[in-house]
């Protein structure tokens, strides 16, 4: 790992790593779930509520000029990152979540009609699936899955013939969150265009791990959180191409979104604000631009070299473990292992991984098809960032032999 | 004894244990030790469903006191399963209505009774709860079972 990151000095700026836990120094493993914060971004969130707190827009005072200024540029760091042609195709949300609801009830509500379908695939995380349906329910229309084969990959086989003309969108994971598979996405937004089918990217479990492109890839949609790539949580990120945004009706009204307001008739206002209702999270958005930069800084490139060196070591560690089954299995991942050991059940591996201070995730992460898929009750999920040590990894899986003698 | 001395007597020998994973060493023999639910109820009707593991538990009412059987997927909520029944099975209906369950944080398993920590000891609590008030009430209506 040394090669590509100096590890141990980018430890120091995420005091959060160097916690004990019930008296064992903290073995952080949940990085799926959320990531620990940069100082970088712990003091840019401080310093904003300690020197320029003030709402943003319309004020004329030099605090909210200053707050204004650094939530807008705040945009501009997401877009460059992204990749994004303009800045206001990028909406501030709360998160993943909140970004593909605002997708369903603007873009699918109308656009989508009875007998119309929307396409999701079988590793979607619950929030890829949930808004869809409710759209479908609402709309008389059919939710369709791409399916996935036992190795936790798409049949991408299968997708050219799902793609007819009443599909409206596909939604679809970049990476799994359970299976750590990454999707071919460049294929499936070929394969959708031809079709003229728009695409929704969920990159909650891509944007952290590797670079990604939005003008590069042509993807209609993208969506992400702010916590998941070491920014605050409560803020995330919808990217839309703008002439798609245009064309969508607002979501929530409310201040901000408006141009002028009378009883009879409101003018909603231009984007990326018509999607942006209420005092929007200055501080959040700014924590968030300053985790990008830390990314930045580092590069993603190098973090995705260092962070597939640690997966392939994890990998070959965690298979000396005895009766250890891998589910997800796919050529290419990213983010985490999920696994189960044989005669034991996942939470109470969890649970013994947690007193020996390793934090890891059990249960069936928000993806209840992939259990069912596989036949199981849920999983362990062992997820990596950048700064963790193969040292980690070890301790990792000394806790799983020390947990399997307890509990077989 | 009475449900206060049999939660005193849990309390008691965990105090021995200083480091967690003893603890856990002891509430998985404990879980070996559950008095297991029949196959013949081990069905959906007396599954309780917390989020990471099931929990089946059926209760038996004869001479007055009732007694809990159970068993779980996972061997920790079976171990904690095993102490409440052994704290709880015996008693009248009223007894277990009344009883205050304080040793699961006494041995510092109280996030273990945490909502959110969905592992099926609270909602089992509950459920065993239930059952004796149904009981203490058919038992008021008809005093003569």
């Amino acid at each position: 790992m040394e090669q590509y990151l100096q590890i141990e000095d980018i430890r120091k700026d995420f005091p959060l790593l160097d916690t004990m836990i019930y008296g064992r120094k903290l073995v952080y493993l949940d990085n799926a779930a959320t990531t620990q914060k940069p100082v970088q971004v712990l003091d840019a969130v401080a310093h904003y509520y300690r020197t320029y707190n003030s709402n943003v827009h319309r004020g004329v005072h030099l605090l909210s000029q200053q707050a204004t200024d650094a939530y807008e540029k705040a945009r501009q760091t997401v877009a460059s990152f992204l990749n994004a042609q303009h800045a206001h195709e990028v909406i501030f949300t709360r998160g993943t979540t909140e970004s593909i609801n605002l997708v369903a009830a603007t873009y699918g509500r109308s656009n989508l009609q009875k007998g119309d379908s929307i396409v999701i695939s079988a590793m979607e995380h619950h929030s890829n699936i949930v808004p869809w349906q409710m759209l479908c329910e609402e709309k008389g229309a059919t939710l369709k899955v791409i399916p996935m084969d036992e190795h936790g990959v798409l049949r991408m086989d299968l997708l050219p013939d799902l793609l007819d003309e009443r599909v409206k969108l596909l939604a679809v994971t970049a990476v799994s969150n359970s299976l750590a598979t990454v999707n071919p996405i460049r294929e499936i937004i070929t394969l959708a265009h031809q079709k003229n089918i728009p695409v929704l990217l969920d990159a909650a479990q891509a944007v952290q791990h590797m670079p990604v492109d939005v003008q590069e890839l042509d993807a209609d949609f993208l969506v992400f959180s702010g916590h998941k790539i070491y920014g605050p949580t409560g803020i995330g990120v919808l990217y839309g191409k703008e002439q798609l945004m245009n064309a969508m009706p607002p979501w929530q009204g409310g201040g901000d979104m408006i141009k002028t307001v009378t009883f009879e008739k409101t003018v909603y206002n231009e984007l990326p604000y018509k999607f942006e209702a209420g005092t929007p999270d200055i501080a959040g958005a700014i924590g968030l631009a300053a985790a990008l930069d830390y990314v930045c800084n580092i590069g993603l490139s190098r973090i995705r070299k260092a962070e597939e060196e640690l997966m392939q070591y994890a990998m070959g560690q965690l298979a000396t473990v005895e009766g250890i089954r891998f589910i997800g299995e796919a050529p290419e991942r990213a983010g985490g292992i999920s696994f189960l050991l044989d005669g034991t059940h996942p939470f109470d591996v969890g649970e013994l991984l947690d007193k020996q201070g390793i934090a890891v995730r059990t249960g069936h992460h928000c993806t209840q098809p992939v259990m069912d898929f596989f036949g199981i009750p849920g999983t362990v999920r062992a997820s990596f960032s950048f700064y963790n040590t193969p040292a980690e990894i070890d301790m990792l899986v000394a806790g799983l032999n020390k947990a399997a003698v307890m509990l077989r | 004894m009475t449900i206060q001395e049999k939660q005193d007597e849990i309390i008691d020998d965990f105090s021995v244990f200083s480091d967690w994973m003893d603890k856990y060493e002891y509430i998985v023999q404990l879980g070996k030790e559950l008095p297991l639910i029949d196959a013949q109820f081990k069905t959906d009707d007396h599954l309780i469903r917390g989020c990471q593991s099931r929990v089946w538990l059926h209760a038996d009412y004869t001479g007055g006191l009732v007694h809990f059987t159970a068993d779980s997927d996972a061997i920790i909520t079976k171990g904690l399963i095993s102490m409440v029944i052994k704290v709880l099975s015996g008693h009248t209906p009223r007894e277990i209505m009344d009883a205050e369950i304080y040793f699961v944080d006494a041995i510092g398993l109280t996030s273990h009774l945490s909502p959110t920590r969905s592992n099926g000891l609270l909602s089992m609590l509950k459920q065993i709860k239930s059952y004796a008030l149904a009981l203490h009430v058919r038992e008021n209506e008809n005093p003569t079972t």
